[in-house]
């Protein structure tokens, strides 16, 4: 089951669906009655990039594709990736990174749309011992869009893997990271944001297996749901037999901003080790009355005082950026989304 | 300045102010002191305009202008200024942050162009310079992590960057030990004038001595019940509110 192998077959019953464990918030099944045709090339310009400014090294994808991207041991590199759908049909693309031994990687990833596409991407990240990779992902997606992004990392010993996924939904939008954690001194960071309008769908989905001793695994994931939205969280930490002094923490925080806003979170530890440090959080529920009357007190209207509010909330994710430049883009780009 | 006549107000349906009547011109300050539960805080949450605080009767007018037709923000543009009980704490927010934000907000309501940041700076240095607030603090999330004291000056240091023209002191006393009580009382002390009115509602006569009222109202059972010169707060703390209780029973 899955949404790759749907659109190549062109075959609904290949969709995953709410009988899926992993899949019952996100009903791809339920949804797609029955899947567009291809997606043609696409010949035109498809304007500049978000990151555009920060790296010369710009990989595009229009409607499907494949690229390859490869950092040689010891060395630095920055790449601005875009995976964008043109029209409303359907494709797919595949992304290979290979980062070698100690060197260094800033990715900077966008999913764009502008139609009722049917997309699928995904992405194979390996780290070679002490590399590291800061991945920034934003989403610039239809809202009649369905966007599916699936990418499995394979950490080394000593490597840093640090994510920051910025969503703000499609008609059903998927970002899914899955991590095999090797220990031995990696450490690896899943953060993410998802601001939900309209009758827009996000969902963040990650596993982080921990397979031997000695990884770190930090998580803060946080949600702002307004109108009809629908917001999805689900983490996953495993932690194998013997990956003793692993140490997880994992925080999820979602604000619900309307009555019909909805915000479906499953937080999971699952520890088969005896000498682990994990910890996670867990909250849902609405802006603080009491804050909200303080600001407004102060002077500011009530879009204003909510908008400073909100924004705080999910500055304590953008924060964690590490590149300053991506960390700016970002707050910009949430700004723009919470005073729509 | 500040009227207020007959005024009735409800929480969650009970009635907490029941007649409430009150005059505070410009120039003055007036002490509201009462036993606990007499509606010290709903009288400060009302003239703010608090969701959850119900006007059931009476009026409310600020020079004349019906205040409770305001919505919160609209009432801190023309001058109203809530010094709270329980300073909120919020994450995220540097106090500079906070502050700018507040007062570019009333400046646009006035019609009055938005401080630049560099003024905007300055002022911050000189008024938290005065008010012994270290300027490295406001640059950390408002209120959050402060101690009682902290929340109570920084409360003061709004107040005086703001400034606005009609203050009400809730229980600003409460949590400050006699250091930073002097701080506080000569932070407000340099706000009064001419054309400014306070409102400080305490329980104890202590903030009397350090900011001397003109009046002295006894609040009791939702309603002023007694006034009088500073003299009053000084025969409350002797003789306490029991006899105004069961005059308001």
């Amino acid at each position: 089951m899955s949404l790759a192998t749907a659109i190549r077959d062109r075959d609904v019953a290949e969709l995953p669906g709410k009988r899926d464990e992993d899949w019952r918030w996100t009903d791809l099944r339920g949804l797609i009655r029955a899947l567009p045709e291809p997606s043609p090339a696409f010949e035109g310009e498809v304007g500049e990039g978000v990151f555009d400014a920060f790296s010369a090294d710009r990989r595009v994808l229009v409607n499907g594709g494949d690229a390859t991207i490869e950092v040689a041991g010891g060395d630095a590199a920055t790449v601005a990736l875009r995976l964008v759908s043109r029209g409303a049909g359907a494709h797919t693309s595949r992304v290979t990174l290979r980062i070698g031994e100690g060197a260094r990687l800033r990715l900077f990833e966008t999913y764009e749309s502008d139609a009722g596409s049917v997309a699928q991407a995904s992405l194979t990240i390996s780290l070679a011992p002490g590399a590291a990779l800061e991945r920034i992902v934003l989403t610039s997606e239809d809202a009649e869009a369905v966007s599916v992004s699936q990418a499995e990392v394979l950490l080394a010993p000593k490597s840093r893997f640090s994510q920051t996924v910025m969503a703000s939904g499609a008609r059903r939008q998927r970002l899914e990271t899955h991590v095999l954690h090797p220990g031995g001194q990696g450490a690896a960071r899943l953060d993410g944001v998802y601001l939900v309008a309209g009758k827009r769908h996000s969902d963040q989905t990650t596993v982080v297996t921990h397979a031997s001793v000695d990884g770190v695994t930090e998580q803060l994931v946080k949600g702002v749901v307004r109108d009809q939205a629908r917001g999805v969280f689900q983490g996953r930490i495993v932690v194998e037999e013997g990956a003793d002094r692993t140490d997880a923490r994992m925080g999820h925080h979602a604000l619900i901003l309307s009555d019909r806003a909805e915000v479906d979170a499953k937080p999971e530890l699952e520890i088969y080790a005896d000498d682990v440090a994990c910890a996670h959080g867990n909250t849902v529920g609405a802006l603080d009355e009491d804050a909200l009357f303080y600001g407004r007190q102060r002077g500011m209207p009530e879009p204003e005082a909510r908008a400073l509010l909100t924004e705080a909330f999910i500055g304590e994710v953008i924060d964690r950026i590490e590149h300053d430049g991506a960390r700016e883009v970002v707050r910009a780009w949430a700004a723009e989304r919470l005073r729509a | 300045m500040l009227t207020v006549s007959n005024l009735h107000a409800a929480v969650d349906g009970k009635e907490i102010l029941k007649g409430l009547s009150l005059d505070v011109p410009a120039g003055e300050v007036h002490a509201i002191m009462g036993p606990n539960g007499a509606g010290k805080s709903t009288l400060s949450y009302v003239l703010t305009g608090r969701d959850g605080y119900e006007v059931t009767g009476g009026i409310a007018t600020l020079d004349g202008e019906d205040l409770l037709a305001l919505s919160p923000d609209e009432r801190a543009a023309r001058g109203v200024f809530l010094s709270f009980q329980y300073p909120l704490e919020i994450p995220g927010v540097p106090a500079l942050t906070f502050i700018r934000t507040a007062l570019n907000a009333q400046r646009r309501v006035r019609g009055e162009a938005e401080i630049s940041a560099p003024e905007f700076l300055k002022l911050a240095r000189t008024k938290s310079a005065e008010l012994k607030i270290d300027f490295d603090m406001l640059k950390r999330a408002l209120n959050v992590g402060f101690s009682g004291g902290e929340k109570k000056r920084m409360e003061i240091l709004q107040m005086a960057m703001l400034s606005p023209r009609f203050l009400i002191l809730d229980e600003t006393d409460s949590g400050l030990d006699i250091d930073a009580l002097r701080i506080v009382a000569d932070g407000v002390n340099a706000l009064r004038g001419p054309d400014r009115a306070m409102l400080v509602i305490t329980h104890y006569q202590r903030l009397l001595d350090y900011i001397k009222p003109d009046r002295v109202h006894v609040l009791a059972g939702g309603r002023i019940v007694a006034s009088g010169g500073p003299e009053l707060a000084h025969e409350l703390e002797r003789e306490g509110y029991e006899r105004y209780e069961k005059a308001a029973a």
